[in-house]
């Protein structure tokens, strides 16, 4: 009785988030130019996808962006978490404190303010200020993944590898950075999420003819969305969920499962 | 080791792209279009279009955490009880949503709730009440939940999975009926959970723009619509600057609340 | 996370496949030209005739409002080579000094195809024809839904009956909400009285509870969805959701309307001034223009392309081409000024935080 009630509970909740995929699914099929009519069964958006050169150039925009910012980031953020680490408490704090500034803030601000930013330094907007813009914000996400590993980690291991005759580079690519990457992988996988789906931050610093699909998405939602956007975002989903199942159903490795 | 040198290009960075924006914006919010001082564009959140506009945020916005809050914790204990082989799996059901564009899925409503939408169509079928959300503050709550729930379930689900299992049963043995235990023992220990949740939703929920214009027709003002033509519009820099100065106020209330909870500096996202 | 990690560089593996080799952005052989333009206001087609013709690589951005594009032009911020405004906003700005003269001799198609009448309608904001290519032009009216409103409609004032309650579509811009309200009260259009002002936001918070929302573009597909009874849509819109509803039709209210004309104008900043002479010679060609009108189906100023128009039904419609001479009241917006346009906004802001 307990068990169905959380099965039925679980299953409303799931309607509720998968409802509007479910929607997106079947538009992509939608022989009708627009979302108001049904016009019959098609695979056209599907072959029309490829030849749309706009949604491709976003798609190849979005990926770029998160691939490059999530990249830039893991790299600023990993090197600051080592500097964090070894700061004195006082210091720690207020960077720690500026560095949560862009996560807690309103994203609108944000945006608005990395545009007034680049507005006075007369930067041309363009693939520059998103992927600065992106990087900024994506930074704190690589650093509250790696600081927690940072203070796992035993500084003496790093130091009897200095003692042992490693250089410092060395002594860290082979103790230290082993630790951390978990750390950071999770937290580039952040990153790169966090720079996929933002919209707000990009529309204030986008400029003339360059659009994620977000920002396409958004122009479009005015004017009705193009059927390719429902094929592609279609087949992304489906992507992501077949590789879903297949990772879940290879063998697990044992580290993985006492954490996550 | 030259363990400082390593802050300079992130100190660098965070001054640059942090710090000095954030100054740009105070910056225009206390002047006027000459560069004067002034506190008028502050003081206009007190004319009756920008004080209702922030009121409905923040109204709509605590509804909408409300809810997340309801629906949340009990999925979470529910996921947290299923420890199967695969609840990894379980869970990233409930975040695979969020890997599809959030206008798009936010579009989706729309064909959903239209008059002559989806779920009109089927309570027709049916001979039932149509429902009439759509364009409505209701369907901008309802975007808000749909949107932010994730941000809701997984730090309490982080939470739950974290809480050891020796406690839970030392308060059965002590005699603690299911209903105690959860009061006594769960739910205190998940309050940072709930509050890192609270906090990640009632932010974006609050400064929206998107939502309330995809699903409210445009018939919905709130605080973060008024900013966003006043930037992309009616070109009023500082009029927007000084009212989203008025809204980083809230949003240091909740930094502040955050940080008082969530000394480890953990963010649970993911 | 590791295996969420595989996953996702998979999923990302797939994607660049996908997009094969949709990230070269090369400059064409023979330069860029940046255009900014309406929303869905062009046939895509056109534009790559246009680069495989010149060799010149079209790089296209879209907005939905003058409004919005006026600030991103304004501010710098992004460089356009090509822009089509409206005709207040052309004299905006012209006023504001953001644009240049153009050349007309680089341009012999604008000259020869474009109706001499509409280069005289555009005389009201642009008074010598210096600074603008009339594109496209039209009225703006109420488009009705036959099966949910059965008496005849002739004026604006239906959009303040409450028959229609939760049924009504209004424009979401400030000018366009306040022309109707105007119209409506039988001012003008460009007024900057007070009183009028006043008597119009008042007629539109009156009208608040009755909008079922607040549209641009959207008004198509929800009039041909079927969602609301009235909407108030510009004339080119008209004939697209025609075809997709025969349901609908269009008309232009007593009290009168606005007319207006969008033209292509190159920004005094812009980087590729001869690309963009070229750009906007090559939308003036006859079949060019004939191409643009059956695709977006706003009426057409090029009158090469008129008479190109095949099908006879389009050719003499009241829609796509009015006799404007037998309608009263018609004007064309003008530029208010930096002080009327921030009256009107304030006005606008005190109606929309009405609506809910």
């Amino acid at each position: 009785m307990r068990n169905a009630a959380k099965k039925i509970y679980l299953a409303l909740i799931f309607l509720f988030l998968y409802a509007p995929i479910a929607a997106l699914i079947v538009l992509s099929f939608n022989n009708s130019k627009t979302r108001a009519k049904w016009g019959g069964f098609t695979l056209k958006w599907y072959q029309e996808l490829f030849k749309n050169e706009s949604i491709m150039q976003a798609l190849w925009n979005t990926l770029a962006i998160a691939i490059i910012s999530a990249t830039a980031a893991t790299v600023i953020g990993t090197i600051a978490s080592i500097s964090i680490q070894s700061m004195k408490k006082r210091t720690r704090a207020i960077v720690m404190g500026i560095t949560n500034i862009p996560m807690l803030n309103a994203e609108i601000v944000t945006g608005i303010s990395l545009m007034l930013l680049f507005i006075s330094l007369k930067m041309r907007f363009g693939f520059t200020t998103i992927l600065l813009s992106h990087i900024t914000f994506n930074i704190p996400y690589v650093i509250l993944n790696v600081m927690p590993r940072m203070r796992q980690l035993n500084p003496s291991i790093y130091e009897s590898a200095l003692d042992l005759g490693a250089s410092p580079l060395q002594a860290f690519f082979k103790v230290t950075f082993p630790d951390l990457l978990p750390g950071i992988l999770s937290g580039f996988l952040m990153a790169f999420t966090m720079s996929l789906d933002d919209f707000i931050i990009t529309h204030f610093t986008k400029g003339a003819g360059i659009h994620t699909l977000s920002t396409k998405i958004y122009t479009e939602v005015r004017k009705g969305i193009k059927p390719e956007m429902y094929s592609l975002s279609t087949m992304i989903f489906v992507a992501v969920i077949f590789l879903l199942i297949l990772v879940n159903y290879t063998p697990r490795d044992k580290k993985d499962m006492h954490k996550s | 080791m030259n363990k400082k040198l390593l802050s300079v290009p992130y100190l660098f960075w965070s001054a640059l792209f942090i710090i000095i924006p954030l100054c740009m914006v105070f910056y225009y919010g206390l002047t006027d279009k000459n560069g004067a001082f002034t506190l008028s564009n502050i003081a206009a959140i007190a004319t009756p279009e920008h004080s209702k506009a922030l009121w409905s945020a923040i109204r709509l916005s605590l509804i909408s955490t409300v809810i997340c809050l309801l629906l949340a914790y009990p999925l979470a204990m529910i996921l947290n009880g299923m420890k199967t082989g695969h609840d990894s799996l379980t869970v990233l059901i409930f975040i695979l949503p969020m890997w599809m564009n959030f206008l798009l899925r936010t579009m989706a409503w729309q064909t959903l709730l239209e008059k002559t939408g989806v779920i009109n169509g089927i309570l027709s079928f049916f001979h039932l009440q149509n429902l009439s959300i759509i364009n409505t503050p209701n369907a901008v709550i309802l975007g808000m939940v749909y949107n932010f729930l994730p941000f809701m379930v997984l730090p309490i689900y982080n939470v739950l999975t974290k809480i050891d299992q020796s406690v839970i049963n030392a308060a059965r043995d002590l005699g603690a009926n299911e209903v105690q235990t959860f009061l006594k023992v769960i739910l205190p220990l998940s309050i940072p959970g709930m509050v890192s949740g609270i906090t990640m939703v009632f932010v974006p929920a609050l400064t929206t723009f998107v939502i309330s214009n995809i699903l409210g027709g445009g018939k919905i003002l709130l605080i973060g619509n008024v900013i966003e033509q006043e930037f992309t519009q009616t070109n009023n820099w500082n009029l927007g600057s000084g009212l989203s100065i008025v809204l980083m106020l809230f949003i240091i209330f909740n930094m502040v609340i955050s940080a008082v909870t969530d000394k480890e500096g953990e963010v649970n996202v993911l | 996370m590791k295996k969420l990690f595989v996953m996702l560089t998979c999923v990302l593996l797939a994607g660049s496949v996908l997009t094969g080799c949709g990230g070269d952005s090369s400059v064409g052989e023979n330069g860029e030209v940046f255009v900014y333009n309406w929303g869905e206001y062009i046939d895509e087609e056109t534009i790559e005739m246009f680069e495989k013709e010149t060799g010149i690589d079209v790089i296209y951005d879209e907005y939905e409002t003058n409004e919005i594009m006026y600030p991103r032009v304004a501010a710098g911020a992004s460089t356009y080579d090509v822009i089509c405004p409206s005709d207040y906003m052309i004299q905006k700005m012209i006023d504001n000094d953001l644009l240049q003269e153009l050349n007309f001799d680089h341009m012999p198609n604008a000259l020869a195809n474009i109706g001499s009448q509409y280069y005289e309608q555009a005389r009201g904001f642009d008074p010598e024809n210096r600074y603008c290519v009339p594109y496209c032009w039209g009225t703006v009216g109420i488009l009705y839904n036959t099966s949910m409103v059965d008496e005849p409609v002739t004026s604006w004032s239906i959009l303040w009956d409450e028959k229609y309650d939760d049924n009504i579509l209004m424009q979401d811009s400030v000018r366009d909400a306040f022309m109707v309200a105007l119209k409506l009260n039988g001012y003008s259009m460009n007024t900057l009285d007070r009183d009028e002002l006043e008597t119009a936001k008042n007629s539109l918070i009156e009208q608040a509870p009755l909008v079922q929302a607040l549209v641009i573009d959207q008004v198509r597909d929800k009039m041909i969805g079927g969602e609301a009874a009235l909407g108030v849509i510009y004339s080119g819109e008209a004939i697209y959701t025609q075809r997709e509803n025969p349901n609908l039709e269009y008309v232009i209210p007593e009290e009168g309307t606005n007319v207006w004309i969008d033209g292509w104008v190159i920004p005094k900043n812009a980087a590729n001034v001869e690309n963009a002479e070229k750009f906007i010679d090559f939308m003036c060609r006859g079949d060019i223009a004939l191409m643009n009108f059956e695709y977006i189906t706003y009426s057409t100023p090029n009158v090469a392309a008129q008479a190109l128009i095949e099908d006879e039904d389009i050719r003499n419609s009241e829609i796509a081409f009015p006799d404007l001479s037998q309608y009263q009241n018609l004007e064309t917006f003008i530029y208010l000024g930096e002080d009327g346009d921030a009256l009107y906004n304030q006005l606008w802001k005190e109606v929309k935080s009405a609506y809910e």
